[in-house]
């Protein structure tokens, strides 16, 4: 190594030890506080280093979010309504998507058209509307309000189906001419070969619903039926804030969607990279 | 739609005609529950939205004031609205701020964990670990962090400073609000588009930087003339998705300042929210999604234009 290269090397790292420090910093200071007994300890320390020393370990904070907030009903309302998505959605999108890849008939060019056309539509543009609707329905303050919306995705089906057309279709007719049927060929040979596409929609629908707020906002005010976010949001307006319970809260929140992501990284970051360009 | 699928399946060889009518049959079966999803839940508001725009429709109606078309005395009200024009400058200055800041952010750290230095793969989890992080989250960490008094932001700067930079109130100044959650959006975002730029930076070739290795380039005429341009559709990419981020900014307002302080953090999603939510005014609201939907396909078919040649839509 030349005495350049050398020092490049060096700056390169001071660079990436600074900004792991900005990217570390709020959730170190999160966890440490969130693990202090009181709000006057929080706020004295928090204007200094021992923002980041856990001084003490005390659990109060934990255990006053689980009789404030009701903190497992929201945790449960946030996995049904995401885990139905996802699941549901898995299914509903690879279906149709292996429909437009595999099948000739009329129609089909138009609805993969229409299939891409859809993405560009923002859900903010069409929550009012939305809003309308379910309330005609009677949906309002439901757990299914927050979930059958969403189970239809067009950029998921657009994965998928970009994904089904670059499987050979060898296999698939050797079955065909077996007398299998379609949906047993869907089932039995297209849904294992496509479990990398099947991680990626999975990650993508996960992160997009798991911190949704403005469709709940809307939707799901009561106890009983609000998801994590709205959960937080009411007890972040409460005056005065307990900073201690919010840090508990948000730690509980962030803590296993953090560990999930440290067990399946790569995943996540291949789901992200083949989100790019073609969208 | 199982049985119907089920049924509609060429069972055997039968002849070319029956196979055929049996795949269309197949093909709709499929295709069903996604397109009545689809249709109800997307494309029917979606149209909605056009036509409540031109009524005084209400989320809860009285029945003694019929819902009327009224023209576009939604739209005439909309320009003539102070509120929504600060909103819509608050989006296009936060687009200003955050997309520049956070693209060449995300280049910059996509370049320093591409190196294959030792270590660089945890970098790269701890970069974009903030995107896992729910923005509702990220937003009451951040409020405490900029607390003006006893926030943690006031005192490391005012620390590597020696006191010269006396303590800002970040969310109550009008001045800096906006800024404020410009920071911490583009802490949370940032992981994204680094991800997505290394992507790209992948798929460059390895022959072209010791090409021009042997033509003994300097780093910095390296990333000019190589690096720079083979990321031209990945760039495009990020920035116009940014920009449609910028515009859909909302969380975060909702949680940290409602807005405030003097309509400085207001935006069209939240305005949106605001009046047909809060106020049930569905006609308004309906009339401002319109506004916002053209704002950002006018975006998005920006992007479409710059990709024109190498879109690859397999049909």
């Amino acid at each position: 190594m030349t005495a350049t290269q050398h020092r490049n090397a060096l700056l390169d790292y001071l660079a990436m030890l600074l900004l792991a420090g900005f990217f570390l910093f709020p959730v170190v200071i999160m966890l440490v506080a969130s693990f202090k007994p009181d709000d006057t300890t929080i706020m004295r320390h928090m204007s200094s280093a021992l923002a980041f020393v856990p001084t003490e370990v005390s659990l109060r904070n934990y255990r006053e979010v689980f009789d404030n907030v009701a903190f497992l009903t929201a945790m449960r309302n946030s996995v049904a309504i995401v885990g139905s998505i996802v699941i549901v959605g898995l299914f509903v999108n690879s279906l149709i998507a292996y429909g437009l890849a595999r099948f000739r008939f009329r129609g089909r060019g138009f609805l993969v058209g229409l299939v891409i056309a859809l993405i560009i539509i923002p859900f903010e543009s069409i929550a009012v509307p939305l809003l309308l609707i379910v309330n005609r329905l009677g949906w309002l303050d439901t757990l299914y309000v927050q979930a059958v919306p969403f189970l239809a995705d067009a950029f998921s089906i657009f994965l998928f189906y970009q994904f089904f057309i670059q499987i050979p279709a060898d296999l698939e007719e050797a079955a065909i001419v077996d007398g299998a049927s379609r949906l047993r060929i869907y089932w039995s040979i297209v849904l294992p070969l496509s479990r990398p596409i099947i991680a990626t929609v999975t990650i993508l629908l996960f992160l997009r619903h798991w911190g949704q707020l403005l469709w709940p906002v809307m939707v799901a005010r009561s106890q009983d039926v609000r998801p994590l976010t709205v959960a937080m949001q009411q007890f972040f307006g409460q005056q005065p804030r307990e900073w201690g319970q919010i840090m508990a809260f948000a730690a509980m929140i962030t803590v296993p969607v953090l560990i999930v992501y440290l067990l399946f990284n790569r995943w996540f970051v291949q789901s992200i990279a083949s989100s790019g360009v073609k969208g | 739609m199982t049985t119907d699928a089920h049924r509609a399946s060429p069972r055997g060889a039968g002849s070319l005609g029956t196979l055929r009518r049996g795949e269309v049959r197949a093909a709709w079966g499929f295709s069903l529950p996604a397109l009545a999803l689809l249709t109800a839940f997307l494309i029917v508001p979606f149209v909605l939205a056009f036509v409540l725009a031109f009524t005084d429709q209400r989320l809860i109606p009285n029945p003694r004031l019929p819902t009327e078309f009224v023209g576009l005395r939604n739209f005439q009200r909309i320009l003539e609205d102070p509120s929504f024009q600060r909103a819509l400058m608050n989006n296009f200055a936060f687009a200003a701020f955050v997309v520049p800041v956070q693209s060449m952010l995300a280049l910059g750290m996509a370049m320093l964990v591409n190196q294959k230095l030792r270590g660089s793969l945890v970098f790269r989890t701890i970069y974009f670990s903030p995107v896992v992080t729910t923005m509702v989250v990220v937003s009451a960490i951040w409020f405490l962090l900029y607390n003006p008094d006893e926030g943690f932001i006031n005192a490391f700067l005012g620390a590597i400073s020696f006191g010269t930079i006396p303590a800002i109130r970040w969310l109550q100044d009008p001045r800096t609000a906006l800024i404020a959650i410009g920071i911490l959006s583009v802490w949370q975002g940032v992981g994204f588009q680094m991800v997505i730029f290394l992507a790209g930076l992948q798929e460059i070739p390895e022959q072209l930087y010791d090409a021009a290795r042997i033509d003994g380039a300097d780093r910095r005429q390296t990333f000019w003339n190589i690096t720079l341009p083979s990321l031209r559709n990945t760039t495009i990419f990020v920035v116009i998705s940014t920009t449609i981020l910028a515009f859909r900014l909302y969380d975060q307002v909702k949680i940290m300042t409602g807005g405030g302080p003097q309509d400085a953090t207001q935006t069209v999603v939240f305005q949106i929210e605001r009046v047909g939510f809060s106020q049930l005014r569905v006609g308004y609201a309906s009339a401002l999604t319109v506004v916002f939907f053209v704002i950002v396909l006018a975006v998005a078919l920006l992007q479409r234009r710059f990709l024109r040649e190498e879109r690859t839509v397999r049909e």
